[in-house]
């Protein structure tokens, strides 16, 4: 009986379409990539052996330093407000709005899945100052404000994206959160009201330690997510002003397509890719930890 | 232990009946707080459906608020006619659903192979799929250009179709095999007793028993690849076959900067389009977007 699923020409069958695809289309190129931060030039100039040119020259290059940094910035700063907006939501759903809120979970996560290039044009009008002046100008100067041109100016330009992203992606976070918020038995709950707990003391002494395992994953997925930030900022703001809110990602498009340069292209790839490793290491720690404490 | 209603609902009437004014009183705040944020999702939306119906003087004199002084769909004509976005969406259709169509049978393939058979090595094999779900795609994009370019493919769609289909495999991949895993094996067994061989085992019985999960899957995936610029953007060069994400980029220097009728037009096509899909699938669409999260 058990020879019918040891059968080893089904598994080849079965999975080499795949794995041929996935091989030559994705784990190859991720090698050749990382043999390209050795050379320089591009597919039609032809390549040059550098050593460990690209790579020292990605630590002496500030435009590659700035992008690094933006990266890190806006991912710290996107993971903690989606987080921390999701959660507010999930407990709003749980707390407040009870059984009533399926629909409202539901209208709130729309915008997840539109596409972002229309959201970023949308947004991109939103904010305008001239020639016309958008929304968020006209209310800003009834309430006394000046015209701001948000797109314009480096440091704002920087929280419009943010505001962006965490209008695109609360709906989601709420919902992985609510998931998790559900899932504390109904008993924990009664039995620390009966003791007197409620309000924010509910929340903080019961509530948020044992949603601690859902919220971790859920700061996890987020950094992996947006230390990979690149569609919005492209149609946004497409990097600027100047390179103020070019993400590696960005930057490594720009060196790679705009200047031909492959081998330094690839080189930012690889950092990103390290970035990215790291934040992966953590969720399987987290992801033990689940496991060991459930 | 998983409740659909938490547990402050049971003890909710009781409380109401015991000071009603004060606990209701109570509750503004939050209605406050959620009409701000359900307002914040839904007037953009509003008003770039507005601003599609609106004309250019419209725009520059009138302020934003104003609803359009004409129902009429010009801007949409123009949208379509002169700024191409049904060749966009042609292109997007002619890209995204064949590698839909592969990355489904292939993965479901896969995951049975990967999750029903048993063989040595295959927990090392969908480590290996996973792997790829961590990799940045800027990883991929050079070695492959380069490849396509000495193909002659770049004027064609088969990048896109060929890069969406290996993009879409290993979170597929991943999740189709958790789902089986979820299948009790004692059914497996049953149907050997009864004679079937792996094949009918995956055709007859597998795949009719994951079918919701495919679909699921399937829809996760199609957002994803829909959705897709940076793939887009790097492997087509020819104007003809930009897909609606770069398409819909483009279509402001199209016009200039100015034109904005015509964009909000465009903007609106792309998500009324999205809306209308939602309201019918929103809830396979919400587990299947966050299943895929908890496992990434």
């Amino acid at each position: 009986m058990d020879s019918v699923f040891r059968n080893r020409t089904a598994a080849v069958v079965m999975l080499t379409p795949a794995l041929l695809v996935y091989t030559f289309v994705m784990l190859v190129p991720i090698l050749w990539s990382v043999t390209y931060t050795f050379q320089s030039g591009n597919a039609i100039t032809g390549f040059e052996f550098v050593g460990f040119d690209n790579w020292i020259e990605f630590f002496r290059d500030d435009t590659a330093l700035d992008a690094l940094w933006f990266t890190l910035r806006y991912a710290i700063v996107m993971t903690v407000l989606q987080v921390a907006t999701g959660y507010g939501l999930a407990l709003l759903y749980i707390f407040f709005l009870r059984n009533k809120s399926p629909l409202v979970r539901t209208t709130i996560f729309f915008p997840v899945i539109l596409p972002t290039v229309a959201v970023a044009l949308m947004f991109s009008r939103m904010f305008e100052a001239a020639p016309t002046v958008g929304p968020i100008n006209t209310i800003l100067q009834w309430l006394g404000g000046d015209l701001t041109d948000f797109l314009g100016t480096p440091s704002q330009a920087f929280w419009v994206v943010i505001i962006m992203d965490v209008w695109r992606s609360m709906g989601f976070y709420a919902v992985l959160l609510y998931a998790g918020l559900v899932e504390i038995p109904n008993e924990v709950i009664e039995s620390a009201r009966i003791d007197g707990a409620s309000g924010w003391k509910l929340v903080r002494r019961i509530v948020f330690p044992l949603s601690l395992p859902v919220l971790l994953s859920a700061l996890i997925f987020s950094i992996n997510g947006t230390l990979k930030v690149f569609d919005s900022i492209v149609a946004l703001t497409n990097g600027g002003p100047g390179s103020a809110t070019t993400p590696l990602t960005l930057y490594m498009f720009r060196t790679s397509f705009a200047y031909g340069q492959y081998g330094y292209g690839s080189t930012v790839a690889f950092m990103l890719t390290l970035l990215c490793l790291i934040a992966t290491i953590f969720v399987f720690r987290s992801m033990r930890r689940d496991v060991t404490s459930s | 232990m998983t409740t659909t209603a938490p547990a402050p609902a049971t003890d909710a009437p009781m409380r109401a009946g015991r000071k009603p004014l004060r606990v209701r009183l109570r509750r503004v705040p939050g209605w406050i707080g959620l009409g701000l944020v359900l307002l914040t999702v839904a007037y953009p939306m509003f008003w770039i459906l507005m601003g599609s119906f609106k004309t250019q003087p419209e725009f520059l004199s009138e302020p934003f608020w104003a609803l359009p002084q004409q129902w009429n769909f010009d801007n949409y004509v123009s949208a379509f006619v002169d700024g191409g976005l049904g060749t966009y969406i042609r292109n997007s259709v002619i890209a995204v659903f064949p590698a839909l169509a592969l990355v489904i049978v292939f993965g479901t393939a896969a995951a049975f192979a990967l999750q029903i058979l048993v063989w040595k090595g295959r927990g090392l094999f969908l480590v290996l799929f996973l792997a790829g779900i961590m990799v940045p795609t800027q990883m991929i994009l050079l070695p492959l250009f380069t490849v396509y370019f000495k193909l002659h493919l770049t004027q064609t769609m088969w990048p896109l179709v060929i890069t969406y289909t290996a993009i879409g495999l290993p979170l597929t991949v991943f999740m189709l095999a958790t789902f089986m895993r979820a299948i009790p094996r004692e059914i497996f067994e049953a149907a050997t007793l009864d004679g079937a061989s792996i094949w009918r085992i995956f055709l007859n019985v597998t795949v009719p028993l994951v079918r919701n999960a495919i679909f699921t899957v399937a829809l996760v995936q199609f957002f994803f690849l829909w959705n897709d610029l940076l793939i887009a953007l790097t492997f087509i060069t020819k104007q003809d076959l930009r897909t609606i994400q770069v398409g819909l980029l483009n279509f402001t220097g199209q016009y200039g900067a100015v034109d904005y009728g015509p964009l909000f037009a465009g903007i609106s096509v792309t998500v009324f389009g999205t809306l209308a899909i939602y309201i019918f699938l929103n809830q396979k669409v919400m587990a299947g977007l966050t299943s895929g999260a908890v496992k990434g």
